[in-house]
């Protein structure tokens, strides 16, 4: 193997620096207090307690899942269609979906908020031509859309990246030996453009199961998901080592999820995530 | 019509931003025969290529298959298949899958599958590649994967773009060989597309020569060979000197201030013309035996033989000869009546058959470029 010169040393120190005072160091934290109990004693209590909080793993699960599944239906279609749109229009349409991406994500839920309200543009447009009085926020679908509204970007672009690098001459191939545009795209556009899919849905699925944002916004604290779970066992230092477990629970459980999606998705091509 | 006519191009354009690739082209093509389309990069014999197997319309001219105009028939519905240019094999599926995907989208029952699958593997032979992934393979035995693929649909036709331009040179004579076996044992119609004349030579029973978007003679290797019908022919196709000439009656071509007995004719008295006349057939005499004279200045050994260049009254000529002759000597020239090819001028005269900027390797090189650019 090649000897790392002085430079790669040097040009690695600030992001090792930088991994171990603020992930690493986090990470160990995290398990810390997950495996003590207030006196500092080990003890598996904290991981055991959590059958109480299944619901809430249940729901966020839930939750992420339709979400993910909603924006990988819209944003598959929509990547297929910016792959094959002339250059101009697809450059606007690239434009269009980053553009949220460069606004908060407070600000994007808030706004999203505004209009869904009691009384807010959507129910006032809604009664004006003739419906009765409809409640969103509070309801599972304001969560769910909030989740899409908020991350559909992520999935759209990586899918986007990788149909865009896909070789003409795979689909010449494919016509020619007989596939019509749907059995092309089956057979041969959704295997070779697995890798955008699986960074696509990753990159929705876990920011979905961690929100604690949008449900608060948007759930109207109705629902109690992960996130908001989390969020409130570490606001009380009593409850530091609950919190703890929660968030290793979950960690774990993205991890595992991940680790399905990439068997499932065997194509022989190694994905990284 | 004749009724052996496959397919047939009637008046074909084409244009790519303005440029025109294809001007009006005509050809017939029978079936069972082996047809290459020949020409340097650009000539518009991919684009020929791609207009028969449907991944181009052209913007006149009609395509017909079987009689039938296809034009606007899809890739997929055309009995043809494609051996491309890099393959193009999937990624995603191993050998079997790659070659029995066109059975399956046909809906094959899958004992059949298998046979046939195993029946081509053995045909191009490779078998017990079945679970290899493809991009495990070397560079000819995913050229053999592309073949099988193609074949194990039973086209009409066979288009093969280029197939062997990526492989080095040993490979490409095995698989020149083993492509003719091929279509000799299938008996299906290949469309052959290459920009290398030696491979066009050896494989084909009719050459197509195309330049610029036209076509410039359709014939058998050995017409295109000793028959050239212009001064771009006669270049492409093997080496060449080609003279300006004037022909004074039938039968007597005057060139290089020398009345020389030929076998053309046909020609109006005092004709300027182009004079082919192949390396291989002037020979080194003493300079007093000689019809011509010149001075050599270059001298390469070939292996078989020398190539010279003699300088003719500023005309340098290439030559190929067993007999050792040194740089710098003054050597007489002989050519036999029958080694004169005389063509009617055209608008390539002139531009061709002059050894004096020639160099062995600047050739390889803009070949090596030329292959590049094709990508």
């Amino acid at each position: 193997m090649k000897k790392r010169s002085f430079f790669e040393h040097i040009a690695t120190a600030p992001y090792v620096f930088w991994a171990s005072i603020f992930i690493i160091g986090p990470l160990l934290v995290v398990l810390y207090f997950a495996f003590t109990n207030q006196e500092g004693k080990f003890t598996f209590e904290n991981i055991l307690s959590l059958s109480s909080y299944s619901h809430t793993f249940i729901m966020s699960l839930g939750f992420a899942l339709i979400a993910t599944v909603i924006c990988l239906l819209i944003g598959y279609p929509l990547a297929y269609c910016m792959s094959r749109m002339s250059e101009r229009s697809r450059n606007i349409l690239t434009v269009l979906l980053m553009l949220p991406m460069w606004i908060s994500l407070l600000i994007r839920t808030y706004s999203l908020m505004a209009l869904l309200d009691n009384g807010g543009l959507v129910s006032g447009f809604l009664t004006s031509i003739g419906f009765k009085k409809l409640t969103f926020i509070g309801t599972e679908g304001a969560v769910i859309l909030g989740m899409i509204y908020d991350f559909l970007p992520y999935m759209v672009l990586p899918i986007f990246t990788s149909m865009n690098k896909l070789d003409v001459r795979y689909l010449e191939a494919a016509a020619d030996l007989g596939c019509n545009n749907r059995k092309t795209l089956w057979r041969v556009i959704l295997p070779l453009t697995m890798p955008g899919v699986i960074s696509g849905v990753t990159m929705v699925f876990v920011p979905s199961i961690s929100t604690f944002y949008i449900s608060q916004k948007l759930g109207g604290g109705v629902f109690d998901l992960l996130g908001d779970t989390i969020e409130r066992q570490f606001q009380n230092a009593v409850t530091y080592h609950t919190g703890a477990a929660i968030s290793l629970v979950m960690m774990v459980l993205i991890l595992l999820s991940l680790a399905i999606m990439n068997k499932f998705s065997d194509s022989g091509e190694d994905i990284i995530v | 019509m004749n009724k052996n006519v496959l397919i047939r191009l009637n008046g074909i354009c084409k244009s790519f931003d303005g440029e025109t690739i294809l001007d009006h082209i005509n050809l017939e093509i029978h079936n069972k025969e082996f047809i290459t389309l020949l020409g340097p990069s650009g000539c518009g014999k991919t684009t020929t290529l791609r207009i028969i197997g449907g991944f181009e319309t052209p913007d006149e001219g009609d395509v017909f298959f079987d009689g039938k105009r296809i034009n606007d028939i899809p890739p997929y519905q055309r009995q043809v298949n494609t051996v491309f240019q890099r393959y193009a094999l999937f990624p995603h599926l191993n050998v079997f899958d790659n070659i029995a995907f066109g059975l399956r989208i046909q809906k094959c029952p899958d004992a059949q599958i298998r046979e046939k699958v195993k029946e081509m593997l053995a045909l191009v032979n490779l078998r017990g590649f079945e679970r290899r992934r493809v991009n495990t393979l070397s560079g000819g035995q995913q050229q053999r994967v592309a073949i099988a693929r193609a074949l194990v649909n039973q086209p009409k036709v066979l288009l093969l773009d280029e197939p062997l331009a990526a492989l080095d040179l040993k490979l490409r004579k095995d698989m020149q060989n083993e492509l003719k076996n091929i279509q000799h044992q299938t008996g299906i119609t290949f469309i052959y597309v290459t920009h290398d004349q030696e491979e066009a030579l050896s494989m084909s029973d009719t050459v197509v020569v195309m330049a610029h978007g036209k076509i410039q003679q359709i014939g058998t290797p050995t017409d295109i060979y000793n028959e050239p019908i212009n001064a771009f022919v006669a270049d492409f196709i093997g080496e060449s000197n080609i003279v300006d000439g004037v022909m004074l009656a039938d039968y007597r071509v005057k060139l290089a201030g020398h009345t020389f007995d030929c076998v053309d004719s046909g020609f109006e008295a005092n004709e300027p013309v182009d004079v082919v006349i192949r390396p291989e057939d002037v020979d080194v005499v003493p300079v007093e035996k000689g019809m011509l004279s010149g001075l050599v200045t270059g001298v390469t050994f070939k292996g078989v033989h020398y190539e010279i260049i003699v300088d003719v009254k500023g005309f340098k000529w290439m030559i190929q000869t067993t007999d050792f002759v040194a740089e710098g000597e003054t050597i007489g020239l002989s050519i036999d009546p029958d080694a004169f090819h005389i063509m009617k001028k055209s608008e390539f005269s002139g531009m061709f058959g002059d050894y004096s900027s020639f160099s062995d390797e600047l050739e390889k090189l803009s070949d090596a470029t030329e292959e590049i650019d094709e990508e």
